[in-house]
């Protein structure tokens, strides 16, 4: 079709949808956030503006190129006209099934609603303009200080959206803005902003690290004492410490461990043991670290018990093994009830009513203020878990950058090549297996508290299937990669309510599509990639590229002052 | 340097390696020839301790190594280019060669050997962040010999360097062979190739359905009737 034509039908497309969110798009103002004004759009329909500006955006400045030609050939500006439309049909979509589904049939959508519809639709034949050429914004080079900007300000977005996301108690209100994001974020990729982003961060490392983990500790500040979202979030730290451990096994060293939350249970257990609840049976009065410590050796001791004998084979017999672990696991936690042996666990029940932790005097219980912003009891577990994660991120990034971490992925490419290297391919996997065991034991110990209760049901295969599907899905052996997965594993069932029936027919899904589009995760491993994509020559081109860029900007800036 | 005597080496019931006595001197070149199934890729790897023997000794330099686990084998100073080199596909050139030097820890001294492979191979020290999966055969070949090289060992084994190669790799590979033995590393080398090997090879050992079935110079090999028959295609 004639570019001449589309381009201006899909401006005037994108035009109409920016003025339909001066219209009303919902009957009634329950539903959703209240979009029932003249003039007054609500923040869901300003979201949906924003997709649009940025469509209108990217096809009016195709007219301009001439006079900006450095700006021109750095973002791919059609590309990213065709991202946003769509991604704007998608939003009004998702809005209008939201508005049909919460208020009682299509007859709830006002005008205001079509018009965002029809204006994405008429803005989307941008599809059938030609590509951009190949953005060179992931090429560009930029002071340090843009890149170090760029970094915060891509966290604080996340803080935001978050915050939001997290806000949001009702299902479609979660879900609508869940289109959103995944439409902001396929623009953002359409412009090559990620790529140039993904350099930027690995070049600033540091910054990286201190920005991630500053939001992730401002993050309590957003919510204002609520501890429903908090209570969430802590579960999602001990989910994402975890499966972070497992990562090790299973990402570096490639163990199949389809029991490992029977490491976190032994950890919970002999924590919530040796608490000073009134259940507990083994009572001591010792500090928190050192519990955390033992905690840990215990479930290393598990790790040993059952890798000693199992490592010694192939890696089928390990998931048959750890599969059955994880089941005797929670059935013996069961029987140390009393009756069918030493009472220990109190069987089913578990341990109840385990006391809040005391450090120095300072009660993990109790709420706090700070800055006028109340700090709730989960609150300061969430930044207990916090500094848990930061230790456990250290250990695997020191790891996997290290001799040992080397000889890991070794034996995950080819375990004879690595033995005939001179590696010590059975006590590497040992340790692998022992470490990632001791890592979710200090997480459990934390848990047991954060719970205050630790009972046998809670440790099921279902969650062991979780944790290795969190894993999978964010992108084996990287870090950032498994924190995006389990954080989405974790949040989605919890603000899902709704579907909860289907959870798992949806999660199944989900995995069918992973493995279909994207084998290798939603974070690529560098090396994990080429093993997906291994007869793909094109990819492979491509990452040879990337890498001579990567390492070109690298050493760029080291020839910086 | 390496003494086997009677060495006896079986897959389950199915002996690969019937009894053979093989010795390779301080210095030396020494090639073991055979064709497919002969038991010579066995033999190395029996070795190196990636497979127990069934019975006989190994000896190397005097001390018994006979059904060592690889991993000692390797810090006793044997290293071993595994057949069909066996590279660490999806890892980086730097990542394929510092797990070469993975039984050691003197990091300066890695250091040293590995600016030394990379003057030994420039096409690597140019490309060394590559993943090793995106180079030719005798480029990853080079590679290969290069991570064995970095255990800083006495003895390398080499099994089939100049498999799948063109016969101008094969000649490279072969000099680089013998640049090493001129630095003093001993070499113990498998060959299909045996006009190459046996013109590098101070000795030569021809095994037939493992067992050895002449043993000479390397010189007096290349001139035996039945060596020219059987692998140089003589008539």
């Amino acid at each position: 079709m004639n570019e001449n034509l589309l381009r201006p039908v899909a401006i005037a497309g994108a035009g109409l949808g920016i003025a339909s969110i001066f219209l009303p798009w919902a009957y009634g103002p329950r539903i959703l956030d209240d979009m029932t004004y003249y003039f007054g759009p609500s923040f869901l329909q300003v979201c949906y503006a924003l997709l649009a500006v940025v469509a209108l955006a990217c096809l009016v400045a195709h007219f301009f190129l001439d006079r900006m030609s450095w700006f021109a050939r750095v973002i791919a500006w059609n590309d990213a006209a065709k991202a946003a439309s769509l991604g704007a049909v998608g939003y009004a979509i998702a809005v209008i099934i939201a508005i049909a589904v919460g208020g009682g049939g299509l007859i709830n959508v006002e005008p205001g609603g079509w018009l965002a519809l029809g204006g994405g639709a008429l803005a989307a034949v941008s599809w059938f303009l030609p590509a951009s050429k190949a953005p060179i914004f992931e090429r560009l080079r930029c002071p340090k200080w843009v890149q170090i900007l760029a970094i915060a300000a891509v966290m604080a977005v996340l803080l935001f959206a978050a915050a939001f996301a997290l806000n949001q108690s009702e299902a479609d209100g979660f879900l609508v803005f869940a289109v959103f994001l995944g439409a902001a974020i396929f623009t953002f990729h359409a412009t090559g902003f990620f790529g140039w982003l993904s350099l930027a961060a690995a070049n600033n490392r540091k910054v990286l690290v201190i920005s991630a983990f500053t939001v992730a500790f401002a993050f309590p500040f957003t919510q204002n004492g609520s501890d429903a979202n908090m209570s969430v979030a802590a579960q999602v730290l001990t989910f994402a410490a975890t499966a972070i451990g497992l990562n090790i096994v299973v990402g570096l060293v490639g163990l199949l461990d389809l029991g490992y939350i029977a490491f976190l249970g032994a950890g919970a257990f002999t924590a919530a043991v040796m608490s000073k609840s009134v259940f507990a049976t083994l009572s001591v009065d010792l500090p928190f670290p050192v519990v955390a410590l033992i905690s840990g050796t215990v479930a290393a001791l598990f790790g040993l018990l059952i890798g000693t004998p199992t490592l010694r084979v192939s890696g089928d017999y390990l998931a048959i093994v750890t599969l059955a672990f994880g089941e005797i696991f929670r059935i013996t936690m069961i029987n140390l009830d009393g009756t069918d042996g030493p009472n220990i666990t109190h069987g089913s029940n578990g341990v109840p009513s385990i006391p809040n932790l005391d450090f120095f005097g300072f009660d993990f219980g109790q709420s706090h203020e700070i800055f006028g912003i109340q700090i709730g009891r989960f609150s300061n577990y969430y930044w207990l878990l916090l500094l848990v994660i930061g230790l456990i991120i250290l250990v695997f990034a020191n790891l996997n950058h290290s001799r040992i971490g080397r000889g890991w992925v070794a034996i995950r490419e080819d375990e004879m090549a690595a033995e005939s290297m001179g590696v010590n391919t059975f006590g590497l996997k040992l340790l692998a297996f022992a470490g990632g065991a001791f890592l979710a034991g200090v997480a459990g110990s934390v848990k047991a508290y954060t719970d205050t209760s630790v009972s046998p049901d809670q440790y099921v295969f279902l969650e062991s299937a979780f944790l290795l599907a969190a894993v999978v899905l964010g992108g084996m052996g990287t870090i950032m990669g498994v924190l995006i997965g389990a954080t989405l594993l974790k949040l989605l069932p919890e603000k899902l309510r709704y579907f909860e029936d289907y959870r798992l027919l949806l999660f199944g899904a989900l995995m069918v599509v992973m493995m279909r589009f994207r084998p290798e995760g939603i974070i690529a491993d560098e090396r994990r990639q080429l093993e997906f994509h291994d007869t793909d020559e094109e990819l492979a081109e491509e990452v040879e590229e990337d890498l001579t860029t990567h390492h070109a900007h690298l050493n760029a800036d080291k020839e910086l002052p | 340097m390496l003494e086997i005597r009677g060495l006896e080496v079986a897959y389950g019931r199915v002996k690969a390696v019937k009894g053979i006595d093989l010795s390779v001197g301080k210095g030396q070149i020494v090639t073991l020839l055979g064709i497919n199934g002969a038991g010579k890729s066995t033999t190395l790897r029996c070795i190196s301790g990636l497979i127990p023997p069934v019975a006989g000794t190994i000896e190397f330099e005097g001390e018994s190594i006979a059904g060592l686990p690889a991993h000692k084998i390797v810090r006793l100073g044997i290293a071993q280019s595994p057949e069909g080199r066996r590279l660490f596909k999806d890892m980086s050139v730097e990542d394929n060669l510092m797990l070469g030097a993975f039984s050691r820890k003197d990091t300066a001294e890695i250091r040293r050997d590995l600016d030394r492979v990379y003057g030994m191979f420039d096409v690597l020290a140019k490309r060394r962040a590559e993943p090793a999966g995106l180079f030719s055969g005798g480029e990853q070949q080079m590679l290969a010999i290069g991570r064995a090289m970095m255990s800083n060992p006495k003895l390398l084994m080499l099994d089939e360097p100049s498999m799948g190669l063109s016969p101008i790799m094969t000649q490279l590979i072969m000099k680089t062979i013998k640049d090493l033995q001129s630095e003093g590393v001993t070499i113990l080398l498998v060959e299909q190739n045996a006009q190459a090997a046996l013109s590098l090879a101070d000795r030569g050992y021809v095994l037939e359905v493992g067992q050895i079935a002449l043993s000479d110079t390397g010189k007096a090999l290349l001139g035996d009737d039945r060596v020219r028959k059987a692998y140089l295609g003589a008539e």
